[in-house]
């Protein structure tokens, strides 16, 4: 099969290129961790205050996770300000009140996940001890921001979305790069000049290439979520598959524009171009606040609905029925960028 | 005897510019042909059409009674481009195994043909190595053995000589002669006037125009010289 022996020149030249291995696999855990590291040293110490509170939940104070107790019941905002505290909890009768100060939302977060962790086990104890009540009791508690509002989750929604960025990223750098040296060196005419058909070269291309963007998502994946703990809610089968489909749509885009390119340094070129806006339309920066047309244009950028899909699956633990949508438009890219680059290739035969 | 290449006033344009204009060729089964004139004449356009690479404007490019271009056509058709495109991290070996398996060929088959090319360009000793240690004329002659790895009936050498040094040279043209007893047929471009002379027929171009066609002896006669050199400032002068 020409297809066969085109994908293993593909890999074979691929594996024997070191440099460009270590790129696809190496770099996008080096700026991961980075990001980890960056973004983990300021949520050392909380400091939670308390008032009114059993003694149950004073217990749970450990480590970096401090906990002092107040008397007050009036101005508590002012109390978190001026005690610098990170947040400040109230009980009252059943009801809890945390004011969270929020000036680091990061901060905030992690404090909110610990409190609300703490109050439904406590809360569960106290459901054992009443054993014919089936229900456990309803934990009611509100939330009251002194700064942003519970929208300020930008940590928290970054590392999905960052995954599916540079899946993106380097699978189009590398693509591209690989399809154009192949249009620069004269092998696309040589391979023009012998029976093999475009859609067998395209084919070869995305499969031999497919297969690196699958390993490297595959690496990227598995290394955020056991080794830097990257939040991961749902399923990593539907993670995979996402960002299988980006790696796709990168690939089919890569080898496309690389018809428009004359050197690697033009391909590099695209980046600033193509890419970057990639990130700004990918969900890392809410849409709400930006203008209408802003938001009508962010929906031409397949990390838009890879962004969003990331988002559902990782962070707010949704299945493949609520991506559903977003997967089939990444698919219709994938489809569209395919027909165009048959297109492209036409300019090397007609046939 | 058959044609073997028949082009009929073929234009060929890139954007607004003609580069090729009433272009006719004919060339016989089992001749070579040579395709002469300065850099930019048009010539390596002329190969692509055959080729199949570039379809004509206007006119018709036909190769064994074909109309090009044509994938069937194509597996019978040998291209050597002037540059060499090879992949510098594979082997020479893995070249031409690639090459072969486009072609279909078997596996025994390709075997036999790849040690019959390698010895015929003497790079047997050289196979195992990656490209990217090649000299330039080694790059030549794994361009060449590439052209004839699949055994076909009509090479198409664009420049191969440029780089070769003079015996490598005379070995490649004993093989060109070689092959043309078995019938094949070759066209070849060049702008050296000495391997002109060996071509049995000869097409001169310049600026996408033909100048002057017919065997070397008739050329000289036409223009009563014994030097090719001359030939061509000859027929280059009439076309003004």
């Amino acid at each position: 099969m020409r297809v066969t022996a085109l994908i293993r020149r593909i890999i074979r030249e691929m594996v024997r290129d070191k440099r460009t291995l270590a790129l696809l696999f190496i770099a996008p855990l080096l700026i991961l961790s980075l990001m980890y590291i960056i973004f983990t040293t300021e949520s050392t110490d909380i400091n939670l205050g308390v008032v009114n509170v059993n003694e149950q939940i004073i217990e749970q104070e450990e480590g970096n996770f401090s906990i002092q107790e107040f008397e007050k019941t009036e101005g508590l905002k002012d109390l978190v300000i001026k005690e610098d505290l990170d947040g400040l909890l109230q009980m009252d009768g059943t009801n809890f009140t945390l004011i969270l100060h929020n000036d680091d939302p990061l901060t905030a977060r992690s404090l909110y996940a610990k409190v609300n962790q703490i109050l439904a086990s406590s809360t569960q104890q106290q459901a054992m001890g009443q054993m014919n009540n089936m229900e456990l009791p309803q934990l009611n508690m509100e939330t009251v921001y002194i700064f942003g509002d519970e929208d300020t989750e930008f940590f928290d929604v970054l590392s999905p979305i960052l995954i599916g960025f540079f899946v993106f990223f380097f699978v189009f750098l590398i693509s591209g790069i690989g399809f154009l040296k192949e249009r620069t060196s004269g092998t696309l005419d040589k391979m023009m000049s012998t029976p093999i058909r475009r859609w067998e070269i395209l084919t070869a291309y995305l499969t031999g290439y497919g297969i690196f963007a699958v390993l490297q998502t595959v690496f990227v994946v598995i290394y955020g979520i056991t080794v830097l703990d990257i939040v991961l809610v749902g399923s990593i089968w539907d993670v995979l598959l996402i960002n299988v489909l980006l790696a796709l749509v990168a690939l089919s885009l890569g080898t496309l524009l690389s018809a428009f390119a004359e050197s690697e340094f033009q391909m590099v070129q695209f980046i600033p171009v193509v890419i970057i806006p990639q990130i700004f339309f990918s969900g890392i920066i809410p849409f709400d606040g930006m203008a209408e047309w802003v938001q009508v244009l962010a929906k031409f950028f397949p990390m838009y609905y890879g962004g969003d899909a990331l988002k559902e699956v990782m962070y707010k633990g949704n299945g493949l029925s609520d991506i559903q949508g977003d997967l089939l438009i990444l698919l219709a890219f994938a489809f569209i960028f395919i027909t165009l680059n048959l297109f492209a290739l036409k300019k090397y035969r007609k046939l | 005897m058959n044609q073997a290449v028949q082009m009929e006033k073929v234009k060929k344009k890139y954007g607004k510019k003609t580069v090729l204009d009433h272009i006719q060729l004919s060339v016989q089964e089992g001749a070579i042909h040579g395709l002469i004139g300065p850099s930019g004449a048009g010539k390596t356009t002329i190969v692509k059409l055959v080729a199949g690479m570039e379809t004509p404007e206007r006119g018709f490019v036909n190769v064994f009674n074909e109309r090009m271009p044509n994938l069937q056509v194509l597996q019978k058709i040998g291209f050597m481009a002037q540059s060499d495109a090879l992949y510098e991290n594979l082997t020479g070996l893995e070249h031409l195994r690639f090459f072969g398996s486009l072609f279909k060929l078997k596996k025994g088959e390709m075997n036999d043909r790849i040690d019959y090319v390698a010895n015929l360009v003497n790079l047997t000793e050289d196979l195992s190595k990656k490209v990217s240690a090649y000299s330039g004329g080694m790059k030549r002659r794994l361009s060449l053995a590439i052209a004839l790895v699949h055994n076909p009936n009509l090479l198409i050498l664009d420049e191969p000589t440029v780089g070769i040094d003079p015996e490598l040279k005379l070995q490649i043209w004993d093989e060109l002669f070689r092959l043309k007893e078995e019938g094949r047929t070759i066209i070849i471009t060049t702008h050296v006037m000495d391997e002109a002379e060996k071509c049995d027929s000869i097409t001169m171009v310049r600026n996408g125009k033909l100048i002057a066609q017919g065997t070397p002896k008739e050329l000289k006669q036409v223009y009563r010289t014994e030097n090719f050199d001359r030939v061509f400032l000859l027929a280059g002068r009439d076309e003004k």
